[in-house]
């Protein structure tokens, strides 16, 4: 085999047709007399297109990640690169033998026992009689099912049914592997038992196209990745890079849907309010609060303000390093709380605040401008107070935001108890509350003196 | 050619053939306690209710095709291959929809092996004809001279099974592709076939249409499964070689049908994975 590439994909787009009752017989008729089945469809009123002009070359030996959300075209993509479906403009050439797990147990009949079905599958998914005769010890040992391998399929729990598929699926011997998404299945130790298969098919120098959620799956394992956005190409290429405009890209389409509930809740929550008046602690003054919603299950903790409103915190914004208003970030992101305030009349050492809570009510960290000696002398009139986080390395999750100015004794002008809330995410997988600083370092084995060599 | 690949790609499935007919017939009577045995239970029975219908009820008793229980066997074993799988076929697309959406193969196939799963089983079935032909033969002795049923004329056999497979094939590819697209051919399809039942000589000989009305004439003539019915019965029961000529013109309608079946099925191919 000369050729070198693997795959080769070519302007390809995958129009589905609408069907509707009238026009199948047109269809039935054009496609037996004019073999016209795919061709017509061009007429764009009842076609769907689930892929539009993707074109891309896999090498041979590589490894490519196919990511998206639902309905981006993942599965059709890899269902066109198996001929499982014929793409209706465009095309897609392979250079070796292809096998496809895009279900696993495909053709297990649940009448007959995984010692039988092994033998189905395994010749379903390409596999030749001797290669399974040869494997077969290797499939039922790796499958871990014991004696129930002779019992029939339909006895198997799903985690049993899927090791057995599995077990099958990962003993074929293509020169191109399709993968869809079949590695979520399983307990831990069996997943890992799986990612060691594949990446033994990695350095037989296989072409494997892969397609998942799992994005850290996908950054560990792939050389290259296509992201689709909608049936169209969005990114392709270095899978850290790829990955990351991805969810770029999702957690901007998650802002602007949060910003739309935010807005409703706002709505809601505006008939709700309630107003009582609370004595201060240190000082007391009297002040008023004003309840702005009651406690739910997603935010068990009511949002309030209270305080004396000689100076009002008007509007709170999150900003990026770019400086645009977010509400979404990325762990270990650069970012800035900006207060846009309001004061009636001239105001002596104000004092800003903020604290950060974790959605359970942990608090992260809390400062003001009196603790951290950031002396404002006088405010009056509006303006705006910033504090820049380095380095945000929050784990994933949701967030709540106080804000507040008040006296260096603690008397509230303006407190915004979790009235403002934010989401972190992340593509590692590391666990906790925050993420430190951190290098990993391997030092010499205590066997190795003897030989050891400069790192 | 496009048909010669085709073909080449059917045959290097070969093996998914032959392991899926095995497990079509392993799974079939699998969890039943009687396994296998209904192979032979299912047309046994049918056979009992119609030599109770006919000759206890009725009080139908042609000489002419006495034992009445071969002569039913004879025709009623064929048609039950061929009327199982026609229904199995047309619905095997949808019945393997996950496979036709998710696995890389011809998908022909699965039509095929229905076909082939119940040839298996009809050919087994068979077997039941000895016992009766012993007891009928040797032990009450039938008086009936045109009944001989070991005779030299099973070596037709081969062609005979030949001729039918290719019509039931025929038809397999066309109802399967098409109940794709229209899935009331399912519906339909066993209430065709219980009326074709009744006008293929199967419960009566075929002298019953012969001498009938020129209109049974005419259905007897054009009706393929009657020709292919008769040389079943000429074979099992009468020892008689059956009518070549006849089995010829079947034989070519049939293949005039496989080709336009699977060019029908062929032309639809690409939809299946989308509409199943």
């Amino acid at each position: 085999m000369s050729h070198k590439y693997a795959i080769k994909i070519d302007h390809v787009s995958k129009a589905f047709r609408r069907w509707d009752r009238a026009r199948k017989f047109l269809t039935l008729k054009s496609a037996l007399l004019r073999g016209e089945l795919l061709h017509s469809l061009r007429d764009k009123k009842d076609a769907f297109y689930a892929l539009r002009d993707v074109s891309f070359t896999m090498q041979r030996g590589t490894t490519v990640g196919i990511i998206g959300r639902n309905g981006s075209g993942k599965s059709t993509l890899l269902k066109l690169i198996a001929g499982i479906t014929k793409p209706t403009s465009g095309r897609i050439i392979k250079n070796g033998k292809v096998s496809a797990l895009l279900e696993l147990g495909a053709g297990f009949h649940p009448e007959i026992s995984g010692r039988e079905n092994i033998f189905i599958n395994g010749i379903m998914l390409g596999l030749s009689r001797r290669e399974l005769r040869n494997k077969y010890e290797e499939i039922i040992a790796f499958s871990e099912l014991g004696d129930f391998i002779d019992a029939p399929v339909k006895t198997y729990s799903s985690g049993m049914y899927m090791r057995l598929a599995f077990s099958v699926a990962v003993n074929v011997d293509p020169d191109i592997l399709l993968i869809d998404e079949v590695l979520a299945v399983g307990d831990k130790a069996f997943t890992d038992k799986c990612m060691d298969k594949i990446y033994d098919f990695k350095k037989r120098n296989k072409t494997i196209v892969f397609v998942s959620h799992g994005l850290g799956t996908v950054e560990k394992l792939c050389d290259q990745v296509i992201w689709l956005d909608k049936g169209a190409m969005a990114g392709k290429g270095d899978p850290i890079q790829v990955v990351e405009s991805y969810l770029m890209k999702m957690a901007e389409d998650e802002d602007k849907r949060l910003q739309d509930q935010e807005h409703k809740q706002q709505c809601n929550d505006a008939e709700q309010d309630s107003l009582y008046e609370e004595t201060c602690q240190h000082t007391g003054r009297r002040y008023q609060v004003e309840v702005l919603s009651q406690p739910t299950a997603a935010n068990p903790y009511p949002r309030k303000r209270w305080g004396s409103q000689e100076v009002t915190i008007d509007r709170v914004s999150l900003l990026n390093k770019a400086g645009q208003k977010k509400s979404i970030f990325r762990t270990g992101e650069d970012i800035t709380i900006r207060m846009d305030y309001q004061a009636k009349d001239t105001i002596r050492s104000p004092v800003f605040g903020i604290a950060l809570f974790r959605n359970d009510n942990i608090q992260i960290y809390g400062t003001n401008t009196f603790i951290d000696r950031f002396d404002i002398p006088a405010i009056s009139g509006k303006g705006t107070v910033d504090i820049a986080i380095r380095q945000l390395n929050l784990l994933p999750g949701v967030y709540f935001l106080d804000v507040a100015a008040h006296t260096e004794e603690g008397f509230p002008y303006d407190y915004h108890f979790r009235l403002y809330s934010f989401k972190v995410y992340s593509h590692l997988e590391d666990v906790g509350i925050y993420r430190l600083d951190h290098r990993w370092r391997k030092g010499h084995q205590a066997d190795e003196k003897t030989n050891h060599r400069p790192v | 050619m496009h048909i010669i690949h085709n073909l080449n790609n059917l045959y290097q499935h070969r093996n998914l053939i032959y392991t899926l007919v095995q497990r079509e017939l392993k799974a079939r009577y699998r969890g039943s306690m009687l396994g296998f045995f209904w192979t032979f239970l299912n047309p046994f029975l049918l056979m009992v209710i119609y030599s109770l219908v006919f000759s206890v009820f009725l009080r139908y008793s042609d000489p002419a095709i006495q034992p009445y229980a071969v002569y039913l066997f004879s025709g009623l074993l064929p048609w039950l291959w061929f009327s199982s799988a026609t229904i199995e076929s047309t619905a095997s697309l949808l019945e393997g929809g996950n496979l036709v959406k998710k696995v890389i193969f011809p998908t022909e196939i699965l039509p095929i092996v229905k076909v082939l799963s119940n040839l298996v089983n009809f050919l087994l079935s068979l077997l039941m004809l000895i016992p009766f032909n012993i007891y009928y033969l040797y032990i009450s002795k039938t008086a009936n001279t045109l009944y001989k049923p070991f005779s030299l004329s099973l070596v037709y056999l081969p062609v005979v099974v030949l001729v039918h497979l290719a019509f039931i094939m025929g038809l397999a590819l066309l109802l399967s592709s098409l109940n794709v697209h229209f899935r009331d051919i399912f519906q339909l399809i066993a209430n065709l076939l219980t009326f074709w039942f009744f006008l293929t000589p199967i419960i009566y000989p075929k002298e019953t249409l012969l001498n009938g009305s020129a209109m049974m004439r005419w259905q007897y003539r054009l009706n393929p499964l009657a020709h292919i019915t008769a040389a079943y019965q000429h074979i099992f029961f009468y020892g008689r070689t059956p009518d070549l000529a006849a089995l010829a013109k079947v034989f070519a309608g049939s293949f005039v049908l496989i080709l336009a079946g699977y060019w029908v099925f062929d032309r639809l191919r690409d939809s299946f994975s989308e509409v199943v």
